[in-house]
């Protein structure tokens, strides 16, 4: 917007025709969107400390809390014990997400079209990985280990003692069934904005390749979406360190 | 013109409108209509608490399978109380008052031509009208509508088979709150962004009316607590539908242990809570700037302080999210957290006592025109103090376990919340029907409906503390089952007769209103001598609202009755004269 070029002191920035943080109307609902989202993600994650306070993880015990690197220990094409490593990659990737994204909107304000489209496809192609590397992770969360544990759990209403294989939203191999609950729920709901991301950013992607926002003359969607994309990636922080940290 | 592109123009002026002066019509229509239903509601079960097990005829025509032989089931006394809290809180409080001053005043009142984006203010309509469908379509599946309480506590919500509205009629009711909190957000959305944005030349922050503070603050206030009643529905969907165990534990059903491992229902509670607080005062606040706007105009005075107005609403936005634990004193909760609890509650009295203080002394030696508006904000004070006074004994932990579940609560916040909303709400309609129609409302009309619902809606809930200090349950099907409470059953049926007045003293607002919007006198520009932007618009709706140029802005919006003006009013858009100051700059 025209406002970014003027400077004005504070007495004119609120007194009205003009609008006081220097911003277009759509970036500021995109703010205020975000605040709206991070407080939903903020009520999960409460209930989260919540649960996680309440069983907390006693050694020995196939139903306290379990404990991040006994559960995530595999890495692809690789034998062996690696605790927490492939979450750290992917950790790494979405990060390098948000860096490419960040560049495609710089790319925008020189109204660079061959910048944006270079950065765009290398966030969506980051955002791909991202998902990919959940659904792995899930996969080996789901089948368990060969081994398995023998746990009391509640069966045609009534508790049996029996061999569970992995976790699920009923049973959790590794310790209490909240915990896969929380898990599959907050990565779920998480993965789901990362995918909505990723489609939103392809679409934007479309319509850079078309020279929509070159005929606009400004590439501020570009920018919306990069609000969105850090916002998301901001969250798998919270998320990742609520998970497999603490 | 050809007929086709005729009859596109009537569906985009009147059905997909984005002009927010349409769509604030449409919400003021589909919020009375729910009210309408959630007041038949109130008194088909106040019927039954009134005069227990009887037979109504009125019950075999309005309520079918419902009543049997016209004796309302005792399960769908639980359904039609769940439904009555529901659709009074969220469609007719929530999304009826918000949404249709919001949207008429927030443009008029800064001086924009219209919403920030007209295309999300439709879709937010939209989403709210199909909201209250989906939850009026609730009332008729099988098994009857969410049974629950309008809190929906689990594991009663959460539990498909507990009780016949735990079934589909609980998953509509989810179904519903989720397309209507979105609604809800991107309407708070909209709001906030225009009033920062697109205040018109010389409209500082400081010189913008109440009314607009007030609006803003309620969007704030859902913006901020909605996102979270969000996710506690959310994970309840998962436990009603995928099995997790978020809110439940340890629950056997005809024998049988289901398979919940680990959950509380108080975590439910806590979510849903800090929510619900808030929740009150933005049903409350935009009452509260609606009746700073009329008490000003109609006593001619400035509104007594202007930046306490704006300090002490801060105040309450701030508190009301840091005070829902007052909710949960019975939970089980940590003496010491109570004790937290019941500080910042009370603290709310001194926001609280700033704003009636400040109404009282804007009213003292006005010269003050009883317009139904006005009266019905005075109404608004008369019961803002005494459901805040009730206030103070349920705020205190020690207090409140006592009365906790009774009618003293259902009477405290019918009065604080309920009563105090509806005011605001009807003072609006009254007083800014000139404005929405083009036409004046009827007086005399308007008079009769104020003192029949006030004399009327005491009637109903003063008794209430009495039930209640007496031990008398809330939620209870019928209290004729135990001796202890047969000394009441006279004070039950007071309560249910005032409640039949209030419900038929509202068709003569309907007839007024109906009749205003169609064939009622035409108004004038400026009918009650007002000094904010909306009065110096055309009477005739355009699109974008000043047909040349936006007026600009020169002083506060409050310059009534001034020493040494000609007239006892001066809008805002007339300069400051060479030995004025400006009032709200300061």
């Amino acid at each position: 917007m025209a406002a970014q070029a003027l400077n004005v002191d504070k007495k004119t920035i609120w007194g009205g025709a003009f609008p006081p943080f220097r911003a277009s109307y759509g970036k500021m609902m995109m703010w205020f969107f975000l605040l709206t989202d991070a407080l939903t993600f903020t009520g999960f994650l409460t209930a989260y400390g919540f649960a996680r306070h309440m069983y907390p993880h006693v050694e020995g015990d196939p139903n306290s809390w379990a404990v991040a690197e006994e559960v995530f220990t595999h890495f692809p094409f690789l034998e062996g014990h690696h605790p927490l490593l492939y979450v750290a990659l992917m950790t790494f990737i979405l990060i390098m997400s948000s860096v490419t994204m960040v560049l495609a909107v710089e790319a925008g304000h020189r109204n660079d079209k061959k910048g944006v489209t270079t950065w765009l496809a290398l966030t969506i192609v980051g955002g791909f990985i991202f998902l990919g590397s959940q659904a792995w992770e899930w996969y080996h969360f789901i089948h368990g280990t060969a081994e398995g544990v023998v746990k009391p759990i509640i069966e045609n209403g009534k508790e049996v003692v029996k061999h569970v294989h992995g976790a699920n939203l009923l049973h959790n191999e590794y310790g209490h069934p909240l915990f896969a609950d929380f898990f599959f729920f907050i990565t779920g709901f998480h993965g789901t904005h990362v995918l909505s991301g990723v489609i939103i950013n392809i679409v934007i992607f479309v319509n850079v390749l078309m020279g929509t926002y070159e005929k606009r003359g400004h590439y501020e969607m570009v920018e919306k979406v990069g609000l969105y994309w850090h916002f998301v990636d901001l969250v798998w922080v919270f998320v990742f360190t609520f998970f497999y940290l603490i | 013109m050809t007929a086709h592109s005729h009859k596109k123009d009537w569906l985009f002026t009147y059905v997909f409108s984005t002009d927010h002066k349409m769509i604030s019509k449409q919400f003021l229509f589909t919020g009375f209509i729910m009210g309408f239903i959630g007041m038949l509601m109130s008194t088909f079960f106040r019927l039954q608490l009134g005069w227990p097990g009887e037979s109504f005829e009125v019950f075999k025509m309005f309520l079918g399978d419902w009543a049997t032989e016209g004796v309302l089931n005792p399960d769908k006394y639980l359904a039609l109380v769940t439904m009555h809290g529901t659709i009074m809180v969220f469609f007719l409080l929530t999304g009826g008052l918000s949404g249709t001053f919001s949207n008429l005043l927030i443009p008029l009142q800064i001086g924009a031509r219209d919403m920030a984006s007209g295309f999300i203010n439709m879709l937010s309509y939209w989403l709210f009208f199909l909201s209250s469908v989906v939850m009026l379509v609730s009332l008729f599946v099988e098994g009857g509508s969410a049974s629950a309480g309008w809190t929906i506590y689990p594991p009663l919500s959460a539990l498909p088979q507990a009780i016949p509205g735990s079934g589909l009629g609980m998953t509509l009711w989810l179904i519903s709150m989720t397309i209507f909190i979105a609604s809800s957000l991107l309407g708070s959305l909209n709001y906030i962004v225009t009033i920062l944005n697109l205040r018109t030349k010389g409209m500082k922050m400081t010189r913008m009316p109440l009314t607009i503070w007030a609006f803003l603050f309620t969007a704030i206030l859902g913006v901020l607590s909605f996102p979270v009643l969000l996710s506690a529905a959310l994970l309840l969907v998962f436990d009603r539908s995928f099995g997790t165990s978020f809110y439940l534990s340890d629950i056997f059903m005809g024998g049988e242990l289901l398979p919940y491992e680990g959950g509380s229902p108080i975590l439910f509670e806590h979510l849903f809570w800090f929510l619900g607080h808030p929740e009150v005062y933005i049903v409350l606040l935009p009452a509260l700037g609606i009746t700073s706007e009329i008490v000003s105009t109609m006593s001619r005075k400035p509104i007594f302080g202007y930046r306490a107005m704006v300090g002490s609403m801060m105040a309450i936005g701030f508190l009301s999210m840091i005070v829902w634990g007052h909710h949960m004193f019975v939970t089980g909760m940590n003496p010491f957290l109570g004790a937290v609890f019941t500080f910042t509650t009370l603290l709310i009295a001194i926001p609280s006592a700033v704003k009636v203080f400040n109404y009282l002394t804007t009213l003292w030696k006005g010269n003050i025109k009883f317009t139904p508006a006005m009266l019905f904000s005075i109404g608004l004070v008369s019961t803002f103090i005494s459901g805040g006074l009730t206030g103070l004994i349920l705020g205190d932990s020690a207090l409140d376990i006592n009365v906790h579940d009774t009618y003293f609560v259902v009477g405290h916040f019918h009065i604080v919340m309920g009563l105090s909303a509806v005011f605001g709400m009807f003072a609006g309609v009254y007083h800014w029907a000139p404005k929405m129609f083009g036409r004046m409302m009827n007086n005399q009309l308007g008079v009769a409906h104020f003192w029949l619902t006030f004399a009327s809606a005491y009637g109903v809930f003063f008794p209430m503390h009495f039930l209640g200090l007496a031990g008398v349950p809330r939620r209870y099907y019928t209290n004729s089952n135990f001796p202890l409470f047969d000394n009441f059953v006279d004070l039950n049926e007071l309560v249910s007769i005032f409640a039949i007045i209030a419900a038929f003293a509202q068709l003569l607002f309907i007839v007024n209103l109906i009749y205003t919007a169609f064939r009622g006198p035409k108004a004038t520009r400026n009918p009650w001598h007002g000094n904010t932007l909306e009065w110096t618009t055309p009477v005739e709706h355009i699109h974008g609202n000043w047909p040349g140029e936006i007026p600009e802005v020169h002083r506060w919006a409050y310059d009534y009755s001034k020493p040494g003006a000609e007239n006892d009013y001066i809008p805002q858009t007339v300069p400051l004269g060479p030995d004025e100051e400006d009032e709200g700059g300061h």
